[in-house]
């Protein structure tokens, strides 16, 4: 192999100041939130403990933060799987290039360019008139959705983009049924991005304050639980939530990746041996 | 071919009905196929925008509002000097954070699309720098706090090193803290859709320059940049959008000392005074479909994916 040229190592610095600066903070309020109880918002460290982590589930102490989570979790799997079919059903329907889908691409792509306030706000009014309360597990489903739909179908476009139709192909040339050529050949193969858009479709309906700020209703879901305790916590249980609710993140994440992880690895272990004799 | 599937499907009555789907026009099957994203669309997207618009010519008392078709709400936008502070602010943020998360991007992106050598390592290294995305800005803009306070770690460390003699008071509750936390937020929109073009450009081109006597700026600039533009856009597309759209990092990171045009909507919400905070929407979402349109003359976005 060539030498590295020296422009690497300047860029291998900056990568890594880069990756310091996405994780820096949040490396430091996981070690703050281990504050003493008397510590404070900031260094120097007033001792060690796990004090703030327990003063979460008083709920006195920090308001109806189960309850939040709870209700979150529970969204985040509501629009998890709506995110996964309604997105495998549009990236098909996009294959036969119908009269009208270019339309409807570019009202998806509006979907995600629009600011969110106007979504949240939008919903809110409609409910409003029609008498309806808002409720998190509706009108906030619905105002998720046009948050998690366009980067499920964006996914699927660069999935099918780069299909193999002869599979398909195949499949009927053998007698399939346009459903068995999707449910034995085109699912499978497709499998492992799917975890990626119920990746998508989940983390970014549990983060998601924007769309839900005017159309969760009374019940709070998490991300509208913390920012209420911004402008009154003033304690280091704030790091506490926001470790824990990190760490759920990052549990999340790992268990989709092992999920694909899984998928390749199996599929390379059965995968065909055509060839192997040979060399 | 047809033909015979014809006459198959004649004496097999069980095949035709396998076979009928196949004839339905591709415009039936997609529109099917496409309907639960159409319905949602229309109920979650189009509906609330039309709502917002009609709302903009409503009228609002104190405690409700009532139909009217009245320029009121617009009258008011556009005569108060406020509106256009805002939303010069507005444009402020969003070149300001633009211009840094694509200097950033870019150069993380380039590093990974060329100078990492094996496929594995590229996309670990990739996964670490996306990781965040999927975990809350909320948190992520809280967990600025004890780098950014007056006796925070940026300054305690400033003053250390013997830079300043007193903490400065404009690291938190600033411009500043507000333009960090949206390239700390955003930067990744950048990196993703650069990292992607990058990846497509043919290696023997960057050779080809080479060989013929370029230098690595003079590749950098004439081979890299012209066919990284497509990503470079879509990144561009991304953060101005959300930064135009932004209250919520405003609010916080300024501790509710600046405001751009997402807050002047929130703060008449707040008030209930939701006609006057739709007549401000519609022009905000006039302002950001103007911005896109320039910016998508320069790219096509399904050729990208």
């Amino acid at each position: 192999m060539e030498p590295r040229p020296k422009s690497f190592y300047a860029l291998s610095a900056f990568f890594a100041l880069f990756i310091l600066f996405l994780y820096g903070p949040i490396i430091t309020i996981g070690i703050l939130s281990f504050q003493g109880p008397q510590g404070g918002l900031t260094f120097p460290m007033n001792g060690v403990s796990v004090h703030w982590f327990f003063d979460l589930f008083e709920q006195q102490a920090v308001g109806d933060i189960w309850g939040s989570f709870w209700r979150s979790f529970m969204l985040g799997l509501m629009v998890m799987v709506t995110t996964v079919i309604v997105s495998v059903a549009a990236g098909l329907a996009f294959r036969h290039r119908f009269a009208g889908s270019g339309a409807l691409f570019y009202l998806t792509v509006a979907s995600l360019v629009i600011p969110s306030i106007l979504i949240s706000l939008g919903v809110g009014l409609i409910f409003n008139q029609l008498g309806l309360p808002v409720y998190w597990a509706t009108s906030g489903f619905g105002a998720q959705l046009t948050w998690t739909l366009p980067f499920g179908l964006l996914i699927m476009f660069a999935v099918f983009n780069r299909f193999d139709k002869s599979y398909e192909e195949a499949a009927r040339d053998q007698g399939a049924t346009a459903w068995q050529t999707f449910a034995h050949v085109v699912l499978p193969i497709i499998a492992p991005s799917l975890i990626g858009v119920a990746l998508f479709g989940f983390t970014l309906s549990y983060d998601e304050f924007a769309r839900t700020l005017l159309t969760a209703g009374s019940y709070n879901t998490l991300p509208l639980e913390i920012f209420g305790m911004t402008t009154n916590v003033t304690t280091p249980v704030i790091y506490a939530l926001g470790t824990l609710t990190t760490m759920f993140s990052f549990l999340v994440i790992g268990v989709f990746f092992l999920i694909v992880g899984g998928i390749s690895r199996r599929r390379a272990k059965a995968g065909s041996d055509a060839g192997d004799g040979l060399v | 071919m047809t033909a015979e599937t014809e006459v198959l499907s004649d004496s097999h009555p069980a095949e035709r009905t396998e076979r009928a789907p196949r004839r339905m026009s591709r415009h039936v099957v997609g529109w099917l196929l496409a309907s639960p994203l159409t319905v949602i669309l229309a109920a979650f997207l189009i509906l609330p925008i039309i709502t917002i618009v009609v709302v903009s010519f409503w009228g609002a008392t104190e405690f409700s509002i009532y139909p009217a078709f009245q320029f009121d709400n617009y009258e008011f936008l556009f005569s108060s000097p406020v509106t256009y502070t805002v939303f010069l602010n507005t444009f402020k943020y969003a070149a300001i954070t633009w211009v840094c998360t694509l200097l950033i991007g870019f150069t993380v992106a380039y590093f990974l699309a060329f100078h990492i050598r094996s496929l594995n390592w590229q996309i670990a290294l990739f996964l670490l720098c996306t990781i965040p995305f999927w975990t809350s800005n909320i948190i992520r803009m809280i967990s600025w706090i004890p780098f950014l306070g007056r006796n925070g770690i940026g300054n305690t460390a400033l003053i250390n090193a013997g830079i300043i003699d007193e903490p400065l008071e404009w690291l938190l509750y600033s411009d500043f803290a507000v333009i960090l936390a949206f390239v700390h937020l955003y930067t990744l929109f950048m990196v993703v859709p650069i990292f992607n073009s990058m990846m497509r450009i043919d290696r023997s081109l960057l050779e080809a320059a080479r060989d013929n006597g370029a230098s690595g700026w003079q590749t950098l600039w004439n081979v890299v940049i012209p066919l990284c533009k497509p990503g470079i856009m879509i990144g561009t597309i991304f953060v101005i959008t959300l930064v135009m759209g932004d209250f919520i990092t405003v609010r916080f990171m300024s501790g509710s000392q600046s405001a751009n045009v997402g807050r002047l909507i929130s703060n008449d919400i707040g008030l209930l005074q939701y006609p006057s905070a739709a007549a401000t929407a519609v022009v905000l979402l006039c302002t950001v479909l103007l911005v896109i349109a320039i910016l998508m003359r320069f790219v096509d976005i399904r050729k990208e994916l």
